[in-house]
């Protein structure tokens, strides 16, 4: 049963009814549901809660799901490549609902002022206390992308996240973005802060020289009288869509060979349960899962789907669930286990949506994050513009917020083409919305800003587009690297995903004038992966821009043509 | 030169040579003409020959490429790049029953397929795997 009382119920309905007064019935009636939503009664013996890719973000925000993630060959039709009503369809939610808010973009910006902000590591902790209370032993698992996000991560060299975690409880974590604060600083974080407290798992992670081990692989525990293993599993790709120089000599990898020789050596030693706390992808675990034997669970995150239910998929050796939990501190998943006789006899598994209107803050957490904004306050919120329309980055082509980087990089460079990156993280300012400067940061705040301006040829640039495209749509998983689709400002393609690499840009063009192979163009750009990259960071040259322009009109999306993708599931239009 | 092998890496068994200089085969620019050049007009695939491979390159001047024979009587293992301007990158020859194991590192200019042939009885073997080398960034 819920611990809940009567007392907090009321102040939450009350709060709630505040916050959509002006709105409509649903908030009202979506309180009710409170309860019912975070009563998550305990099954079996074993326990695991599972968040992932919060990007660091201490406090509530809001955050747009996709419309567009498109599903490849394999993938098509298929979780995670499904947007709005198809999503809610394959996983029974009921359009107009909370939970369709949290899993979808449909309604949004309505939506999330009737339903509030999501995530904010003080609701969080409130939910995993909570979560905790039922389940003795219970891990929390962190995915990973946790020490980079925000200007606060990104000023404190991402300890503000990692005392937060150290606050929240967290047990083990996997990795990704926190490589880019440099080998050196990940391994003083691991070896200082975390050590005897959070387990920093990486099967995958070894030295280019002997293949050494760099972290530990593994963790095992006893919880409640069964043998528990969690395998971690590190970005494999991060050399490649990150600064390689930033740690030189580390080899990542998926490294499935090794993956398995872990597993055997976990259920060898015992373990009943083995748990892999994967930062691969979804497609990507979707396909480890066919080839590694005797994983129960695979937690996954770095494509930041919020997929309702697991994905069974079936293997030689049995069967593994797969899941991804979102992103940006939204949702906290939680894994029962029936484990009897030796092995998982039934699961139950709940993504739940962190709704910050519902889960009071929890007050030694929410001290803790007053104490660590309250020195850049001043910076942090200046408001730089007021955006009239709805900014957000999330989907394989140019979000607005992208756009609008886009367009300010172009014009403070006076450039006829931009490149941004298609980071899957940031996160979303509703129309009528002032941008600060952190909202800002939530886009950009990595440790490689610089802004760059090139002259780049027309083949080249359509190089450039076919690399990244392949990346995204390679129809083997494997092959498939980093995020989505670099945004693109100015210039006009058509693009082919089920198209061969190198086939899949055709008829580019500048103001209408096709793109000439030969010619070289103006374009602007930032996060340049090459080591000595210089220029302004990129914030400040948006932040001039927004400062300047005061007002920012709803942005025209700059994206490509798309052939062969009408009927697609995981595309509502552009 | 971007075919050239930038090192030979660590030879396990101490009883493998390298091969004497097979000019027309180093100097092959097609991969046909590479495998004309080492003798071995059309390898068959086996699954004794192991070749382990980045699916993405980390840095195409550095490709780790380990090929494991499995085939009895193995006595040469050779590597190809097949994008590469002279696709043969490296051929070791094994003598007096050495393990058939080499490991190497590569120059790949582009996403290619990389072919391990290897000879045993007489007869040639083939095992292949695709390495893309991107030009990164856009990390998720």
């Amino acid at each position: 049963m819920s611990s809940m009382n009567r007392r907090e119920f009321l102040q939450m309905l009350a709060a709630a009814s505040v916050a959509g007064a002006a709105l409509d019935a649903r908030p009202l009636l979506a309180a009710g549901n409170a309860d019912a939503l975070y009563d998550v009664p305990k099954f079996g013996n074993v326990h695991f809660m599972h968040f992932t890719d919060c990007h660091a973000q201490l406090l509530p925000i809001w955050f747009r799901e996709p419309n567009v993630n498109l599903g490849i060959a394999g993938a098509f039709g298929k979780a995670p490549h499904l947007v709005g009503e198809h999503l809610l369809k394959a996983f029974n939610i009921k359009p107009g609902t909370r939970e369709a808010h949290a899993f979808t973009y449909l309604d949004f910006a309505q939506a999330a002022r009737t339903y509030g902000k999501v995530g904010g590591f003080a609701h969080l902790a409130t939910l995993v206390k909570r979560m905790r209370g039922g389940r003795p032993g219970a891990l929390l698992l962190d995915g990973g992308d946790t020490w980079q996000g925000s200007a606060t991560a990104l000023w404190s060299k991402g300890q503000d996240m990692v005392d937060a975690c150290k606050l929240l409880g967290v047990d083990m974590m996997s990795s990704h973005w926190e490589y880019t604060l440099g080998d050196k600083r990940v391994q003083e974080i691991v070896e200082k802060d975390l050590k005897g407290k959070i387990e920093f798992l990486a099967q995958n992670v070894k030295t280019t020289d002997f293949g050494d081990p760099v972290f530990a692989p593994y963790a095992m525990r006893e919880m409640n009288g069964v043998q528990v293993a969690v395998i971690g599993q590190a970005f494999p790709y991060t050399p490649i869509a990150n600064p390689r120089w930033m740690m030189p000599d580390w080899t990542f990898g998926v490294q499935d060979e090794n993956m398995q020789k872990m597993v055997d050596e976990v259920r060898a030693k015992g373990a009943k349960v083995v748990v892999v706390l994967s930062h691969n992808g979804m497609d990507v675990d979707l396909k480890m899962a066919t080839r590694v034997t005797g994983i129960d669970a695979i937690l996954g995150g770095h494509t930041h789907d919020g997929v309702p239910r697991p994905i069974t998929v079936k293997n030689a050796g049995g069967q593994t669930l797969v899941t991804n939990a979102g992103s940006n501190g939204k949702f906290l998943a939680v894994l029962d286990f029936d484990v009897r006789g030796g092995k998982v006899q039934d699961f139950r598994y709940k993504l739940l949506p962190v709704f910050s209107n519902l889960l009071p803050a929890d007050v030694e957490m929410a001290a803790y994050i007053d104490k660590v904004r309250a020195p850049h306050l001043d910076k942090l919120n200046e408001k730089l513009a007021v955006s009239e329309g709805l900014l957000y980055r999330r989907g394989n082509f140019n979000g607005s917020w992208d756009q609008l980087i886009l367009d300010a990089i172009m014009e403070v460079r006076d450039a006829e083409i931009g490149l941004s990156p298609g980071f899957r993280w940031g996160t979303t300012i509703l129309p009528g919305q002032a941008i600060t400067f952190e909202h800002l940061m939530d886009q950009t705040a990595i440790t490689y800003p610089a802004s760059t301006l090139n002259e780049i040829s027309g083949e080249t640039l359509k190089g450039i587009l076919e690399d990244i495209s392949d990346n995204l749509f390679n129809p083997d998983p494997y092959y498939q690297q980093g995020g989505d689709m670099v945004r693109v400002g100015g210039l006009q393609y058509t693009c082919t995903p089920h198209a061969k690499m190198g086939n899949r840009i055709s008829d580019l063009r500048l103001k209408g004038k096709p793109l000439e192979a030969s010619k070289k163009y103006r374009v602007a750009g930032w996060a340049a992966v090459s080591e000595g990259t210089t220029g302004e960071p990129v914030w400040d040259v948006v932040a001039r821009y927004l400062r300047d322009k005061k007002t920012i009109t709803p942005r025209k999306l700059n994206v490509p043509k798309l052939v062969g993708m009408q009927g697609n599931p995981g595309f509502a239009g552009v | 030169m971007l075919s050239a092998l930038i090192a030979a890496g660590v030879l396990k068994p101490t009883a493998a040579y390298a091969a004497e200089w097979n000019k027309a085969a180093f100097e092959a620019h097609d991969t046909a003409g590479a495998l004309k050049g080492i003798g071995a007009g059309a390898p068959a695939d086996s699954k004794d020959l192991i070749l382990k491979v980045p699916d993405i390159a980390e840095n195409g001047a550095v490709v780790p490429v380990d090929v494991i024979s499995n085939i009895p009587n193995t006595t040469s293992i050779s590597i190809l790049v097949e994008k590469n301007p002279s696709p043969l990158s490296a051929s070791f020859d094994f003598a007096n029953g050495a393990l058939p194991e080499v490991s190497a590192r590569l120059k790949m200019g582009q996403t290619s397929l990389v072919k391990a042939v290897a000879k045993a009885d007489g007869k040639f073997y083939t095992a292949q795997k695709e390495v893309k080398v991107t030009v990164g960034g856009c990390g998720g």
